[in-house]
């Protein structure tokens, strides 16, 4: 008896077969919490007590040095401004985007699909494809130069403006799509009845947008900017690829602490940092974000 | 308020062939109740919709109050409407709902308050105003969109078969509700739904439409009494009207061996084919100018007794009184109401001048 | 004999049909148009001038200004690329290790899928929650301490080492993925399946799985292209079997510019693929496995 527990017979069997219910069910999950508890708890616990490490048993030291390096406080400083910055940015084009193809403009398919693309692109190719740009002679200058403006050394560390306003157009082009996805899924959720409605009874379109659209999409955009702000806090391949060690990010230091300073205890400590602050945000989201309308879930 | 012209409406959904609205014109006067109906698909739904402005029509126009409207967005055209799924935004508290259409308008706050305190009551969603439509059950919610529909001064009063989603009881009572709250505002109205009862019980004039066109416009006892062809007889009153095909001989319409009613005298020879409702045939003891028929089946309803009988191969229904007892297989005797027969092309179905 | 006409009340009022809303509509059109367009170039110059610079020659890489149109075509820069070393093994391990995770993490996440599709089990809502937060945690920053884990039990710098890592990153996503594949088929089929005398294996082979194959298919390739574009954790856990994207990050500072576009472009061909095969599945995957 394996495949005879169907959720419907679940549904309508007594409390007397549950025990013998629950073993297939078990089986077939059990591998992934075994793998995911191995990849996740195990060395979680380990990195705790690598970055607690010290000559005398548990200490501060690897703390103090990850503290005490002069790229720890620009990395965190640079870490938070790229996601105070970009992530409104990302979230008015992607919202922009999405409400675009919502009025069905013609070819709309072709225009979600070239939309879309980045999203698979990964940060260390999206750093590559706009140093193209940047670059001293790429083809930002190039362009400029044919009105007889600049060069401009954008990724140049003595021009820190332009270096994180390339990196940020560069986490714009390639990780709006994904937000923008969101948007477009959950827009399609929305019934059309309601900005019907709205409409006929006498909404403009920015009331409809304020009143209707941007409140029925607070699920999907609260989805959305928990899973961008943990991602952006690991951004660090494109600040690689635009400008080296100048732009230094929190990951980028983890990256340059265990391969460049061959120290993983340090390189421990960083990941816990960016790790705890991920958490942190994704935990501040959920509280302050949190439906104060239990019953408007629909 | 105000009345609504509409002049030779087309309209054709891309990618159909068929228009879904062929060149359709009504006037719907200030303050009436005026009720489309018909099966889905025959444009009902399409005319309100632009009249709405949620649809724009490929040719034609629509005028309001004596404006223009054919284009115009729907949010400039004054309106307040009742959907088929209620449309209640989910995220707005009751209170929220109802005021809507008043916050739009930007009304001042307390007067928004004191109107949707006036909706509420009226609809007596009093005590559910804090609540939020999940909290509500399907009745209420359709209610809090029919508050949010009456308490603005809107031009004119749209529904989209707004009780097609409520169980028959409280279909039932909420159409009396629903007709009194109409009367009482006076608004014009514009109802479209495919539930024949509803049209005649709530319409000033009802407008029967097959296929992209009206059929027949009318009130609703000339419409129920006098179809106009035999897709309107068909179509309204349950059971439907009964068609039966004979021929005109002699003064008679012939319907086959000795089966015969007299026919009108503008009648000429020939086809012709008969509407008669079932309640307009009752069944007597044998007299050489009633119909025979043989009993097929007997249905007792309670207030009425339904029986299907059968004239020369032909299929009819008759609605008899309880009382009268009459069991399938026996042989009955039909008296077709001279006043209530009317008189249809079978070609084209549709009605004859002489029935009239 | 004369017919009946509908009655008709005709109108008496002939407003002249106002049309400026209708041209305000079209204007608005247009303006939808441009600025999709406007938004459609900023997302493919990147790609166009990135393909550009992959396939000029390094020789016309060096003029300035840059030339916009592809007059100097070269397979050069390409070739050079491809040809350096560490690129055609780190191809061949990121090809390894991106099928070996798709394996891994179809292996263990579509039977888990299943289960929570299929089954009611106790702490079935505390097991998805469960996944929820692992996919939102940043698994890769654990990469630190992995290698070390990795070097005791002396399976750092191997492919392997990088699956694990990869499987565990996508894991949440293929077992929500699945789920929701197998939700969609009926369980109706699978019980007539039965019923017509299938086994339970053989109902799920020969019912459940080609119905849930196109699904399973979707949720693969995006499996596949998360594996291929992880830099960290593959550049962290290897240092002779790297990745390709690991051997480009890690040769940045001192490889030519050539190198680098090409590095980009050829880094960039399967999101390319990847969003032309996906695109029916986009919105459902992000929709259904993200709430």
């Amino acid at each position: 008896m394996t495949r005879t527990e169907l959720v419907r017979e679940g549904a309508r069997g007594g409390r007397a077969s549950r025990s013998r219910r629950l073993s297939p069910a078990l089986l077939l999950i059990s591998p992934s919490i075994i793998l995911m508890l191995l990849l996740f708890a195990w060395p979680m616990v380990a990195g705790i007590l690598q970055a607690f490490q010290s000559p005398d048993g548990l200490g501060l030291d690897h703390i103090e040095r990850m503290v005490g390096d002069g790229q720890f406080g620009p990395a965190v400083r640079n870490t938070l401004l790229l996601i105070v910055v970009l992530l409104p940015v990302q979230f008015v084009l992607a919202i922009v985007m999405a409400l675009l193809l919502h009025q069905r403009p013609k070819g709309q398919g072709l225009y979600f699909y070239l939309w879309a693309v980045p999203i698979a692109v990964s940060d260390l190719a999206a750093g590559l494809v706009w140093l193209a740009i940047f670059t001293d002679n790429g083809y930002l200058n190039s362009a400029l130069s044919t009105i007889g403006v600049g060069p401009v050394s954008w990724l140049s560390y003595t021009n820190p403006t332009s270096q994180f306003t390339a990196i940020l157009v560069a986490e714009l082009w390639r990780a709006t799509s994904l937000v923008m996805v969101i948007v477009v899924s959950g827009l399609q959720g929305i019934p059309k009845d309601y900005d019907e409605a709205a409409n006929v009874f006498g909404a403009t379109y920015w009331t409809r947008l304020r009143h209707v659209w941007l409140p029925l999409l607070k699920p999907s955009l609260q989805v959305a900017l928990i899973l961008r702000t943990i991602l952006a806090f690991q951004t660090f391949a494109v600040a690689q690829a635009l400008t080296g060690q100048d732009f230094p990010l929190l990951v980028g230091e983890t990256y340059r602490f265990y391969t460049a300073l061959q120290n993983p205890n340090v390189a421990s400590a960083l990941a816990l940092v960016v790790m705890f602050v991920s958490m942190a945000a994704a935990f501040l989201y959920l509280r302050v974000l949190r439906d104060g309308t239990k019953g408007a879930a629909r | 308020m105000a009345d609504i012209s509409i002049r030779n409406l087309v309209k054709t959904y891309p990618g159909n062939t068929e228009p879904a609205t062929k060149n359709i014109s009504l006037h719907v006067e200030d303050g009436e109740f005026m009720v489309l109906l018909g099966p889905s698909g025959c444009g009902k739904t399409t005319l309100l919709r632009m009249i709405a402005g949620l649809e724009l029509p490929d040719a034609g126009a629509i005028s309001i109050g004596g404006r223009d409207m054919t284009y115009l967005p729907p949010n400039r055209r004054n309106l307040s409407m009742v959907f088929q799924s209620y449309a209640v935004f989910p995220h707005r508290r009751v209170r929220q709902n109802i005021g809507f259409g008043l916050m739009t308008r930007k009304m001042p706050k307390d007067e928004i308050a004191r109107k949707v305190a006036w909706a509420a009551e009226l609809l007596q969603l009093t005590p559910y105003l804090d609540r939020y439509p999940a909290q509500l059950s399907g009745g209420q919610r359709q209610r809090v969109a029919v508050a949010r529909a009456i308490v603005v001064d809107a031009d004119v009063l749209l529904m989209d078969e707004p009780l097609s989603n409520l169980d028959a009881l409280l279909r039932l009572n909420f159409r009396a509700e629903l007709k009194k709250i109409v009367e009482h505002i006076g608004t014009t109205t514009v109802y479209v739904t495919h539930d024949q009862v509803e049209a005649l019980s709530l319409g000033d004039r009802v407008a029967v439409m097959e296929a992209g066109k009206i059929a027949q416009l009318g009130h609703p006892m000339e419409v129920y009494d006098r179809p106009a062809d035999t897709f309107v007889g068909g179509f309204i009153g349950s059971p439907p009207m009964n068609f039966l095909d004979g021929q005109v001989a002699d003064g008679r319409i012939i319907f086959g061996e000795g089966a015969s009613i007299p026919a009108p005298a503008a009648v000429p020879p020939g086809p012709i084919r008969i509407g008669i409702r079932a309640e307009a045939i009752s069944i007597a003891a044998h007299r050489p100018d009633l119909v025979p028929a043989v009993v097929d089946v007997v249905e007792p309803l309670g207030a009425a007794t339904l029986l299907t009988v059968k004239v020369a191969d032909q299929s009819l229904k008759v609605q008899i009184p309880p009382s009268q007892r009459v069991s399938s297989g026996e042989t009955v005797f039909l008296h077709f109401a001279p006043d209530s027969v009317r008189l249809y092309d079978p070609q084209t179905g549709l009605g004859l001048l002489a029935s009239v | 004999m004369s017919t009946l006409a509908p009655s008709r009340t005709e109108q008496s009022d002939d407003v002249p049909v106002d049309l400026r809303p209708l041209r305000r509509l079209k204007r608005n059109r247009l303006l939808l148009q441009l600025a999709c367009v406007a938004v459609s170039l900023f997302m493919v110059v990147p790609f166009y001038l990135i393909a550009v610079a992959a396939f000029s020659s390094p020789a016309a890489m060096n003029e300035f200004p840059l030339r916009f149109l592809p007059t100097a075509f070269s397979v050069e820069t390409m070739s050079t690329f491809l040809s350096s070393t560490g690129v055609g093994a780190g191809l061949i391990n990121s090809l390894i290790v991106a099928v070996g995770t798709l394996a891994l993490s179809l292996v263990v996440g579509a039977p888990a899928g299943y289960a929570i599709a299929r089954y009611v089990f106790k702490g079935r809502d505390q097991y998805q929650l469960f996944l929820l937060f692992t996919r939102a945690l940043p698994i890769v920053v654990l990469s630190v301490p992995l290698a070390e884990l990795f070097l005791n039990v002396g399976m750092y710098d191997t492919p392997l080492a990088v699956v694990l890592l990869h499987t565990a990153l996508t894991l949440p996503t293929t077992i929500l993925v699945t789920a929701s594949v197998f939700l969609a088929v009926p369980v109706d089929v699978e019980e007539a399946a039965r019923i017509f005398g299938c086994g339970p294996l053989g109902a799920f082979g020969r019912v459940v799985l080609p119905l849930a194959l196109p699904g399973i298919s979707a949720a693969s390739i995006f499996t596949f292209v998360l594996s291929w574009n992880e830099v960290l954790g593959a550049t962290i856990l290897t240092l002779n079997q790297r990745t390709l994207p690991a051997t480009v990050l890690s040769s940045l500072s001192d490889s030519p510019l050539t190198f680098r576009f090409a590095g980009g472009f050829f880094l960039i061909v399967p999101a390319l693929i990847f969003i032309a095969v996906m695109r029916k599945y986009l919105i459902n995957m992000w929709g259904t496995t993200i709430r």
